[in-house]
């Protein structure tokens, strides 16, 4: 069973009916383990220039992504099952929509730069 | 390029105690400067008159401070009219210009008096006319068709209200001290960064539009929340009203978008106050950046700003058909799948910047995909009427100019979709008459249909249908006269925001044009009149049932107006069109049981912040940094006190229940329902 | 339930709620302060666009390579996630309705975040003091404002975090003090989810 649906069962209601989700010292001590281990690794990588310049982004980025959905579950109680599902169901639309907005950026402004911004070529410094 | 010197509105040397405010900073413009002087003594007599009659008890605790939807929500509507009127004035200042600058007249406005006149006008219409408006409807409306006694944050709704109010507010003072931007509605760096807008124009924008966006972004929130959270038992998803699935998605775009805007307008603040690089032509910054980004944002907003009116004409297409709404399933997915596709169109405001034709033919094709669903809706609202019993009352008058304004303009944005074709069009009249062709077609008409379609739930009379159908006859003929001439003259190859005209075979489309903002002119006032007389006949317009025009959804099962807490007991959803399922059931109204109702309670905090936010962005805006810190500390302060108040409700008492629902009783068997 | 407006049985479709279960009082908070912390990761996803776009252009200045201490981000990021498990035993704490811990524990993640703080405000200052000023290129003002604007989060954080212990000594743990002992838990915890970004994209990638 995973950790997420766990939770979802151990969800806490108040006196009042306030779903806030159930937190233990378990979740925090691996959240916070986890969480050491995947720091200290991209920072190692890149202090110590082990691997290659690519293969280390490429390492520290999947490592940064890890790490996050580490937060998520264990640090936020991120669950299928939490506040009726919107939780997650709004947590997935932030990210296609950031991801959208950051790759639509990226290759709409290196377009851009390539046709628009100023060159150094020989051939420029013929223009009129 | 104009000669003209500009004259300042900034202090030669600015004090530590004015910032940059001087003397200088009044109106040097005598049209300027007699709008002034008319506006003050206007304003006094304003003031006056609500002393006189000793309303400012009843203003406070009955309007400014409330946290009833129903009252946030006609507040907004009354801000979006009278931004209206200013955003006119600004409209007809331009068509009066540009039909007299030919044959060597310069007209009567020089460059940079005209320059801020379509920069207010766009930023008026777009921020504090139609999102009052539909922010204003939604408000109102959609706690009251998901059986709902309020929002999810009423107290953050009051506050959302002032701080758009704020922003307004910003603008508006900006006529008289200092002066607007002059940069276009949507500012683009270099030019409305500091060294070529040095002036305080742009402060003023940049501070309206952040406090204002606070507002809209929480009220985004707000709404989401609502409508996740707070429906009556029995509505699932899939049962809800139109108008609440086009509300819901509107806001999930609010919410997703605005942020843009501000961390946008952010890092033009710090470029234009702290010198940053972000958007300057040197040490490495972009300004094809800023316009990258504040169209993300820039594309969801007019999809914000048509997903409610498309959800209006869903509700009064099938309420004056008398026919259930063809396709729902369908008008649901087709306002997702314009919700998601809004932001993977956001290029096509500026294919002529230079990203080369695999990024350009990428946002052509989605562009064109998106005018599909849009499409869709339209068959759908079709075969609702399709062998329905017709009603052309007022609403369903302004819903068919709707479908066939808003068509038109539908197509020449598929038009302009088109990369190579919009290189010819971009920034010309036809793209002018374009989105006023979508916006006034789409939502402004929406909105009178939504006006005259809720007026009667609001406030128990009727609109007078005489002066409705004279504002309609001269609106409808009106926007065509002065917008088709617009786009001859795109295509024929005239700029936008031209102050003078050389060659004179022109003129004769800008004279029509002229003449069709005439006839809008007296389709306002007509709607102004309209809006005094039902007031003067509220006793012989009066309809006490609740449910004037045979409606299908739950607004229309409480009072007109509704109580304060709406429903005295919570409706139970078996149906879409819950409360047309109710009637065919013949459910009646219960008479007893009923109990204490829990109601947030009213508070100044809302006011009292965004008046704080007023005198802030002011500060900032002239540089008057001690009042600025003081803004900031004292904001901080008054949201940390607001929060020590923990007593924020009341309830209403079984028994205040009781004999509020008697009378309604009364009144309903009175009207013989 | 009993249906009081149609006739016949126990099966008759009931059209109003007449033993109403009101929804809790608050029982929105925690979805609206989530879509709220949705909204603010879109700010923060421009500030990383920005810095993506424009975090190569060094104005023939300093670059990343050349003002960036990786140690001293290993302690911040170090300091920030300390933080983030006081935090957690503060929630615990609150669970077990135990407010003395609360307010320790609330008060220890303070101390953390307060510490974050102090060593971002000496790494800007010296940056500054050594000419890497947010106007020397849209490098520096991508970092700066990137960086900063995490920081300044950080900063209201606090803020509500002495607030909020001051109003759990007066009230103690209420329901509204636990719904907002729960939001800014996710506030917390957002902050540090965000800081992995930043230290990762930021300074890690800088530094290849």
């Amino acid at each position: 069973m995973s950790a997420a649906t766990t939770h979802a069962e151990q969800a806490e209601h108040d006196a009042h009916g306030i779903e806030i989700p159930h937190a233990s010292y378990r979740d925090y001590t691996i959240g916070f383990v986890l969480s050491v281990i995947l720091t200290a690794i991209p920072f190692g990588l890149v202090m110590t220039g082990t691997l290659s310049p690519a293969v280390t982004a490429v390492t520290i980025l999947g490592l940064a992504v890890v790490q996050i959905v580490v937060h998520m579950i264990y640090f936020l109680h991120m669950s299928p099952k939490a506040e009726g599902g919107w939780s997650i169901t709004s947590l997935i639309f932030t990210i296609i929509v950031v991801g959208i907005m950051l790759s639509g950026s990226l290759w709409v402004m290196s377009h851009l730069n390539a046709n628009m911004m100023p060159q150094a070529h020989e051939e420029t410094s013929q223009i009129p | 390029m104009s000669t003209d010197a500009v004259p300042s509105t900034s202090a030669a040397e600015p004090t530590f105690l004015f910032g940059k405010l001087g003397w200088n900073s009044l109106p040097h413009d005598p049209i300027v400067l007699s709008t002034m002087v008319v506006v003050i003594i206007g304003g006094i007599g304003l003031l006056a008159l609500v002393t006189r009659y000793k309303l400012w008890g009843y203003l406070w605790k009955e309007w400014f401070t409330t946290v009833d939807h129903k009252k946030i929500g006609i507040m907004y509507m009354i801000l979006g009219l009278v931004m209206f009127l200013r955003g006119f004035a600004d409209a007809i200042m331009m068509r009066l210009q540009q039909v007299m600058a030919f044959g060597g007249s310069e007209g009567y406005l020089n460059a940079h008096h005209y320059d801020q006149i379509f920069t207010a006008h766009g930023v008026i219409m777009i921020f504090f006319v139609a999102m009052p408006f539909i922010t204003g409807l939604m408000n109102y409306v959609v706690p009251l068709q998901i059986g709902a006694r309020d929002v999810s944050f009423p107290f953050l709704n009051n506050f959302s209200f002032w701080m758009t109010t704020s922003g307004a507010v910003l603008t508006m003072a900006s006529l008289f001290v200092g002066e607007f931007a002059a940069t276009g509605w949507l500012a683009y760096p270099p030019l409305s960064g500091i060294a070529y807008s040095p002036s305080v124009g742009v402060d003023y924008y940049i501070w309206a539009l952040q406090i204002a966006g606070v507002g809209t972004t929480l009220s985004g929130i707000n709404l989401i929340v609502t409508i996740l959270k707070m429906r009556a038992p029995g509505m699932g998803l899939m049962k809800m009203p139109v108008f609440t699935w086009t509300s819901l998605c509107a806001n999930i775009l609010i919410v997703a978008s605005f942020p843009v805007l501000t961390a946008v307008l952010a890092l033009l603040t710090l470029d234009r106050y702290v010198g940053t690089n972000f958007f300057t032509n040197d040490f490495g910054g972009s300004s094809m950046m800023y316009v990258n980004l504040i169209w993300i944002w820039g594309h969801p907003e007019v999809y914000i700003l048509i997903l409610p009116l498309f959800g209006v004409f869903s509700e009064v297409t099938s309420t004056f058909s008398g026919k259930k709404l063809f396709g729902y399933t369908s008008m649901v997915y087709a306002t997702v799948v314009i919700t998601i596709l809004s932001y993977v169109v956001w290029l096509h405001h500026f294919f002529t910047m230079g990203s080369g034709a695999s990024v350009n033919s990428f946002f052509g094709i989605t562009t064109m995909v998106i005018s599909i669903p849009t499409g869709a809706k339209l068959f759908n609202w079709l075969f609702t009427m399709y062998r329905g019993r017709i009603r052309y009352e007022l609403p369903m008058m302004w819903t068919v100019a709707f479908m066939l304004t808003f068509t038109i303009g539908g197509m020449t944005g598929v038009l302009l979709a088109v990369p190579p074709a919009d290189f010819v069009l971009h920034n010309s009249l036809f793209l002018i008459a374009h989105f006023h062709n979508v916006i006034i077609g789409g939502v402004l008409f929406g909105i009178f249909a939504a006006i005259n379609y809720w007026w009667p739930k609001a406030f128990g009379f009727k609109l007078d249908p005489f002066w409705g159908k004279v504002s309609f006859w001269c609106w409808v003929p009106g926007f065509w006269v002065a917008f088709m001439p617009l786009y001859v003259l795109g295509l024929m190859g005239v700029t936008r925001r031209m102050r003078v005209f050389d060659d004179p075979s022109l003129q004769i489309w800008f004279a029509i044009a002229a003449v069709g903002a005439l006839m809008i002119a007296a389709g306002i006032a007509a709607m102004l009149i309209q809006f005094a007389v039902s007031i003067w006949k509220r006793e012989a317009l009066a309809e006490t049932t609740g449910d004037p025009w045979n409606g299908r959804t739950l607004e229309w099962a409480t009072s007109s107006p509704p109580p304060d807490y709406n429903f005295a007991f919570t409706p139970r959803i078996h149906a879409l069109d819950a409360w047309y399922d109710m009637k065919a059931a013949g459910v009646e109204h219960p008479a007893e049981g009923f109990k204490d109702i829990h109601m947030p309670s009213n508070t100044g905090a809302g006011v009292i912040l965004a008046g704080i936010s007023t005198v802030a962005g002011f500060a900032l805006v002239w540089h008057i940094w001690w009042l600025a810190g003081l803004g900031m500390v004292g904001l901080i302060g008054a949201a940390i006190a607001h929060t020590f108040n923990y007593k924020r409700d009341f309830h209403i008492p079984a028994s205040q229940v009781a004999e509020t629902e008697k009378a309604r009783l009364g009144q309903l068997q009175a009207a013989g329902a | 339930m009993s249906s009081i407006t149609l006739p016949a049985g126990d099966d008759a479709p009931v059209y109003y709620e007449i033993d109403e279960h009101p929804h809790p009082e608050g029982h929105s908070t925690l979805l609206g302060f989530w879509i709220y912390l949705m909204s603010d990761c879109l700010i923060f996803a421009i500030l990383f666009a920005c810095y993506a776009v424009l975090g190569g252009n060094f104005a023939a200045g300093p670059g990343p390579k050349d003002l960036f201490d990786l140690t001293l981000i290993a302690l911040n990021t170090a300091m920030l996630l300390f933080s983030s498990i006081t935090y957690g035993f503060a929630m615990i704490a609150m669970q077990n309705r135990n407010l003395r811990h609360v307010q320790m524990w609330l008060a220890v993640t303070g101390l953390f975040g307060a510490a974050f703080l102090a060593i971002e405000l000496y790494e800007f200052s010296h940056l500054i003091h050594i000419g890497a000023t947010p106007q020397r290129s849209a490098f520096l003002s991508a970092f700066f404002t990137l960086v900063g604007t995490h920081g300044l989060h950080v900063t209201f954080g606090l803020i509500w975090l002495v607030t909020l212990i001051v109003q759990l000594g007066r009230h103690g743990l209420n329901p509204a003090n636990q719904r907002r002992v729960a939001c800014l838990s996710l506030f917390w915890h957002f902050l540090d989810v965000i800081w992995i970004g930043v230290f990762t994209f930021v300074y890690l990638m800088g530094m290849l």
